[in-house]
């Protein structure tokens, strides 16, 4: 539709040049698939049809923007899951997650790869981003942002706040040091008392048929969380692809939502 | 509060609030040169990242030990696996072969009933010298620098290369006289 509007006909003729060349030519014009932007129309085009400028919205509350009001806490949130994204997959060329090589290779990254405070980098911004997600919901909650119909997107951000934690934890595993073991040890022994699922939880007791329990240390859930009896080479693989893999993508998928619901609850916060 | 709408033709002149027309796209300016040179920095930064200081390969260079461990007449596979050479002795002394087949690159066998290296992939096939003579292999196996080290050893050198038909084996480098 309107297909004529959008051809480079339409430019206001100037004298020939090397900018008019390539705004003519067809690779540009595949690319950007609006006209000369002198009108609100292709101005508007320019934005919506374009993958990374239409992520901002197209109006903005003067609340959304005073750094008093929001803290950039969500932003910054933001900000170091893509920092820790960069520098983890940085870190991934380096590190190998086998108990022979795990602490060798977080060793050999402080001491001869170039520049390697990219592991530091990613070791603090963990600690930052975990403590900013928290600032994040403590921000939302004085603002009173959670109220309808924001309510779904409060939702969402506590799941992200318990993924933000999960990969946090996954994460002290892999330097694959004493304390780096036996944190883990101490924190997965929470999933022994798991309602019915963790064999010391409550109820597990009477999941039984005859004299044969059903839950038991051998079959329960932090069994499957540990891959095993205790932390050992086969929970370190597994806390590895969680970590790198299933966390990150479930935590991606979750954040788009949250920003999608954003701009569909009626924009960054703000009175109603 | 009120936006007022400017089109084209009504640049407004009179500064709003302080900041000129003029100031804010300098600020704007300065601003995403800087961003632009802190993201040059982090590329440049990831791309050493990417190029290891230390590598836990073979050295290129190694001792096989001396001479009289050899017998004249056999190609020697010892150093197969962890240098990619063959050490044979001649009558009249050594050299150096790589494993390196000169096709594609795969890794031919010495087959000593036959007397010869016939590589795997497609069978081309070398003689004891490295000379090809069969399949597709359009040059013969590549040598490197033998020489006898202060202490007695053979002392072997991947990073020095001859080639046969460029005239290199000529080269005193290539071949180490030793007659025992």
């Amino acid at each position: 539709m309107a297909g004529k509007e959008l051809k480079p006909a339409q430019i206001p003729q100037r004298k020939p040049s090397i900018f008019r060349s390539i705004y003519d030519s067809q690779i540009w014009q595949s690319i950007f698939r609006h006209g000369w932007m002198d009108n609100d129309r292709n101005r508007a085009l320019a934005i919506i049809t374009n993958v990374v400028l239409h992520l901002h919205p197209v109006r903005i509350r003067k609340s959304g923007v005073m750094l008093s009001y929001t803290w950039c806490m969500g932003g910054l949130s933001f900000f170091f899951f893509l920092l820790e994204t960069v520098t983890g997959v940085l870190l991934m060329f380096y590190y190998r997650p086998t108990a022979e090589y795990a602490y060798v290779d977080i060793v050999a990254l402080r001491e001869h790869v170039p520049l390697g405070i990219f592991r530091e980098m990613h070791r603090w911004g963990a600690h930052a981003m975990v403590i900013i997600v928290w600032l994040h919901m403590f921000r939302v909650f004085l603002t009173g942002s959670y109220k309808p119909p924001r309510e779904f997107n409060w939702n969402i951000g506590v799941i992200l706040l318990v993924f933000t934690l999960l990969l946090s934890f996954t994460g002290y595993l892999l330097p694959w040091d004493q304390l780096a073991i036996w944190a883990v040890t101490v924190g997965t022994n929470m999933a022994r008392a798991t309602p019915l699922l963790g064999h010391e939880g409550p109820g597990a007791m009477f999941l039984k048929v005859g004299d044969i329990s059903l839950v038991h240390a051998g079959d329960d859930v932090r069994f499957g969380l540990l891959a095993g009896r205790f932390v050992g080479e086969a929970t370190l693989l597994r806390f590895y692809v969680l970590h790198c893999v299933a966390f990150p993508l479930l935590a991606a998928f979750l954040m788009a939502v949250h920003f999608w619901r954003i701009r569909k609850d009626g924009g960054i916060s703000g009175p109603m | 509060m009120a936006f007022k709408v400017f089109t084209s033709g009504q640049q407004p002149a009179i500064p709003v609030e302080g900041v000129t027309r003029r100031n804010f796209v300098n600020w704007l300016g300065l601003g995403w040169l800087t961003f632009t040179a802190a993201m040059g920095a982090c590329v440049t930064a990831m791309g050493r990242f990417m190029m290891p200081n230390v590598l836990f390969e073979p050295p290129m260079s190694f001792k096989a030990g001396l001479p009289e461990e050899y017998t004249i007449g056999v190609v020697d596979t010892r150093w197969k696996a962890r240098y990619g050479v063959w050490l044979v002795r001649d009558e009249s002394g050594f050299y150096v072969l790589s494993t390196v087949c000169t096709h594609l690159g795969c890794t031919p066998n010495w087959l000593s009933a036959d007397s010869k290296f016939k590589c795997p992939c497609h069978g081309s096939g070398f003689y004891i010298t490295g000379v090809n003579f069969e399949g597709p292999a359009p040059r013969p196996l590549e040598r490197h620098k033998i020489s006898l080290a202060e202490d007695g050893q053979i002392l072997v050198d991947k990073s020095k290369v001859f080639q046969q038909e460029k005239g290199q084996w000529a080269d005193p480098e290539a071949y180490l006289n030793y007659v025992g």
